[in-house]
């Protein structure tokens, strides 16, 4: 839902980091977003694709990978990913769960030229 | 040709948020984001906060909603500073918006801000503002399910209050499925319910803001 005000801070920032490094235009972004955020990658290309209009990241390919929210019962320790209605631990059935993976929301890499 | 970039997408918000903080500590101000739905209470429950707490301490509200001045003007009838944003049709607040808020609030005489944000249960959980810490409410209509469908915004409260505990005979709302679920995936969380409206849970929520604000009892 607030897909514009993120998708003109990555477009800055991948601008920025091609001018720091003497490139002239970016063929690609990657990106991490973890299944916590609410970000939908097909909106934020949408949103992309008009904003970098007359920047060096015009017609670059916005890539996505996702990071499913991790868990560990902090009972057992045992390591899962929480679904649906079902948040407890698989292993041992305790709710008590300490989330270790699902918050990432960064910029991996650019490919530039 | 590659280039390494590993950098939060965030970033140029975060600084901002984290400016705002140094300013709010610089004044020994405790800030409070408040979040929830809309209508699930934020505004009533800031009233009734603040006609607990004003004798005690001095308080301010930057209020956040799409449009209208209703709830500023709501919170100006308690004789406290409010400050009304309007986000033009953003589902949320940033750190650049709350700095222009903390900007026309008199900071040298104020202990307590509250921000109420944008009603929504999605995005404010992404965006931090620089208050010191979460607050969310969850009402009883709303149904004890919302946290596996909302999960970010109940991890990150540092208080959960459940909101028009009035209604609670009335509905199906599962208080024990509900406290198990949110504790399970929020630890430090507090969970607190509370109706404003009977003043039910109020004496704890105060409480628990008190000592946030040092005085614990």
């Amino acid at each position: 839902m607030h897909e514009m005000g993120v998708t003109q801070a990555l477009l800055d920032m991948a601008v920025t980091k091609a001018r720091e490094s003497g490139a002239v235009a970016i063929r690609k972004i990657n990106l991490v977003i973890g299944d916590l955020s609410s970000v939908l990658d097909n909106s934020v290309q949408f949103y992309f694709d008009f904003i970098s209009q007359g920047t060096p990241a015009e017609g670059a390919r916005l890539v996505f990978r996702r990071i499913p929210i991790g868990a560990r019962c902090r009972r057992c320790s045992t390591e899962f990913s929480p679904s649906g209605d079902n948040w407890k631990c698989p292993q041992c059935l305790d709710a008590g769960i300490d989330i270790i993976s699902g918050n990432e929301f960064f910029m991996e890499s650019i490919e530039v030229e | 040709m590659e280039v390494t970039v590993l950098k939060n997408i965030m970033n140029a918000n975060d600084q901002l948020a984290a400016d705002n903080q140094k300013l709010l500590d610089k004044h020994k101000i405790l800030g409070i984001n408040v979040m929830s739905s809309p209508g699930a209470g934020k505004t009533t429950l800031l009233i009734e906060t603040i006609r607990r707490l004003k004798t005690k301490f001095r308080i301010a509200v930057i209020e956040a909603d799409i449009a209208s001045s209703i709830d500023a003007d709501k919170i100006s009838q308690e004789n406290v500073s409010a400050i009304q944003i309007n986000t033009g049709g953003q589902c949320h607040i940033d750190a650049n918006m709350v700095r222009s808020a903390l900007d026309k609030l008199p900071l040298e005489k104020l202990d307590l801000i509250f921000v109420e944000n944008v009603g929504n249960l999605i995005c404010p959980a992404d965006f931090k503002i620089g208050t010191h810490k979460n607050v969310m409410l969850l009402s009883v209509p709303e149904g004890h399910d919302k946290p596996f469908k909302y999960p970010l915004i109940f991890i990150t409260s540092e208080a959960v209050i459940i909101s028009k505990m009035d209604y609670l005979p009335l509905s199906d709302f599962n208080l024990q499925v509900f406290k198990e679920t949110v504790s399970g995936m929020n630890a430090g969380g507090k969970i607190l319910p509370v109706s404003a409206r009977t003043g039910e849970g109020m004496a704890e929520w105060v409480s628990w803001l008190e000592c946030q604000l040092g005085r614990c009892k």
